[in-house]
């Protein structure tokens, strides 16, 4: 099963990397977003740094759902998503490959965009680097992992697009306060660290719940 | 090989399929003949695992298709409509991908024998979306029989095929069914029919109409039964 998940991704991902189609379009935006907010938040002024923790997430839920839209829609264009259907695996395979490159793509996103934003704001972290990056771990697995099941929910419908953020709002929320909140903590005021600690063990409680139940129940999803 | 029994199946209060009954031994090649949204391609989607039927019992060599559904799926090559190729991908990747799930041993040189069988050598590197209808039906022909499978489900094959084309794929029919290969061909070409299947069934409204043997291609018999049976009898 996982051999079949990891030529899925890796298909994927080949695929982007040769398009640059998708991984573009979220880096442009993420690098736009970015600097609107360079605009709008004076970065030589000091309270502006209280809007960094909220902007890592903003850049991540925005250009996450640009790319989780284009992954399953793409697989309809001559029926691909029927190719993968009758082929001799489980349809958890095929979530787990889609989950795959989908969170490869997000993380190389953070990876390049999350240093810009700390370099334009010109943020020094005073908290912990290590702690910041599993809190990003943490929060784009949830929520890359709830996004790829609503994308193949919604990519059996004309609208996805819209369809796609107006479910994933409300099955992420928890994910995003959760991890905003833990972020600042993370990022500013480490004093706090435990309560960022009870925050992020909610989140992982809640991305473990909500992966096994989309792996389970993607079977329905998919079904023509 | 396969068995359906009262198979139906029904969409938006519409039922497509009313009450199939079929067997198919190993090696028949069969084809599947009736008019525009007879359920032709609907038989074909349920056989494939694509939809499941609504009721009735499915069973290929004695296994469920549900609960055996990946052993199922190996023993098939499914040619639908459209092509299930990844456009901006070239052939040999399309076919290597699709081999990979299927679990082919060597699948490199099995995607360039095929590529090679079906004429396509020259563009073996090119991406698909350049290529014409008849040359990503030849792929597509490939990406169906790249696991070398039991049972071919091969749904309106002959359509945009030049001539070349066309015996390549009657070839590979008749080749797979010297290897013992079970196919289920829909189609409207009566001609192709009669060449190569050694049974004809015709659906009409979701119900078999006729099921017959025929020898040596008996054209002039096919298109006799049908036209009774779909033109005049309706
Ligand atoms: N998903 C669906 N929902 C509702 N009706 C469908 C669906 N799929 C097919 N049909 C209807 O079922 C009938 C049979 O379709 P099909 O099996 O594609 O016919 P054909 O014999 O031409 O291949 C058609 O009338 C079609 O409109
Ligand atoms: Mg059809």
């Amino acid at each position: 099963m996982l051999r079949a998940a990891l030529t899925i991704a890796k298909k994927d991902i080949y695929s982007e990397l040769r398009t640059k189609q998708v991984l573009g379009t979220m880096i442009i935006f993420a690098g736009l977003v970015i600097l609107v907010l360079s605009f709008a938040f004076d970065p030589a002024n000091n309270t502006t740094k209280a809007v960094i923790p909220g902007a890592v997430w903003i850049i991540i839920v925005f250009s996450g759902i640009l790319g989780l839209n284009r992954s399953l829609v793409s697989e309809q264009r001559n029926e691909t998503m029927h190719g993968l259907m009758v082929a001799p695996m489980d349809a958890s395979s095929i979530y787990l490959g889609k989950f795959m490159a989908n969170f490869s793509m997000i993380l190389i996103v953070e990876i390049v965009s999350i240093p810009f934003l700390f370099l334009l704001f010109d943020f020094k972290i005073t908290g912990s680097i290590l702690y910041f990056i599993l809190v990003l771990f943490v929060g784009s697995f949830g929520f890359i992992a709830i996004g790829t099941f609503l994308a193949a929910l919604a990519s059996n419908s004309k609208s996805s697009e819209m369809l796609l953020p107006l479910l994933l709002f409300p099955m992420t929320s928890p994910v995003l306060i959760g991890v905003t909140q833990a972020t600042k903590i993370i990022l500013t005021n480490m004093e706090k660290l435990s309560t960022a600690l009870s925050w992020m063990q909610l989140v992982a409680a809640y991305d473990v719940i909500f992966f096994v139940l989309c792996f389970l129940l993607i079977e329905y999803v998919l079904e023509v | 090989m396969i068995e359906i029994k009262k198979l139906t199946k029904q969409a938006d209060n519409k039922l497509i399929l009313r009450g199939i009954d079929l067997s198919i031994t190993q090696g028949e090649t069969v084809a599947i003949l009736g008019q525009n949204g007879a359920g032709k391609s609907t038989l074909l989607k349920v056989l494939a695992t694509l939809i499941k039927p609504t009721s009735g019992l499915v069973k290929i060599n004695g296994l469920d298709l549900k609960k055996d559904h990946i052993e199922v799926k190996k023993m098939f090559g499914y040619l639908p409509h459209s092509s299930l190729l990844y456009d901006h991908n070239t052939p040999l990747e399309n076919l290597v991908f699709f081999g990979n799930l299927y679990g082919v041993k060597d699948v490199e040189n099995r995607a360039r024998k095929l590529v090679n069988d079906v004429g396509l050598s020259f563009f073996i590197n090119e991406p698909v979306k350049n290529f014409s209808r008849g040359m990503i039906q030849r792929i597509a022909i490939a990406r169906a029989i790249i696991h070398e499978p039991k049972i071919m489900l091969l749904d309106e094959p002959h359509t945009g095929l030049d001539q070349g084309a066309i015996t390549i794929l009657n070839n590979v029919v008749l080749s797979m069914k010297e290897k013992g290969c079970t196919t289920l061909m829909v189609t409207h070409d009566f001609k192709q029919a009669a060449a190569i299947c050694d049974r004809i069934i015709i659906v009409k409204n979701g119900k078999i109409a006729d099921d017959f043997k025929i020898n040596s291609q008996s054209l002039s018999l096919v298109s006799e039964k049908y036209q009774v049976l779909v033109e005049g009898g309706s």
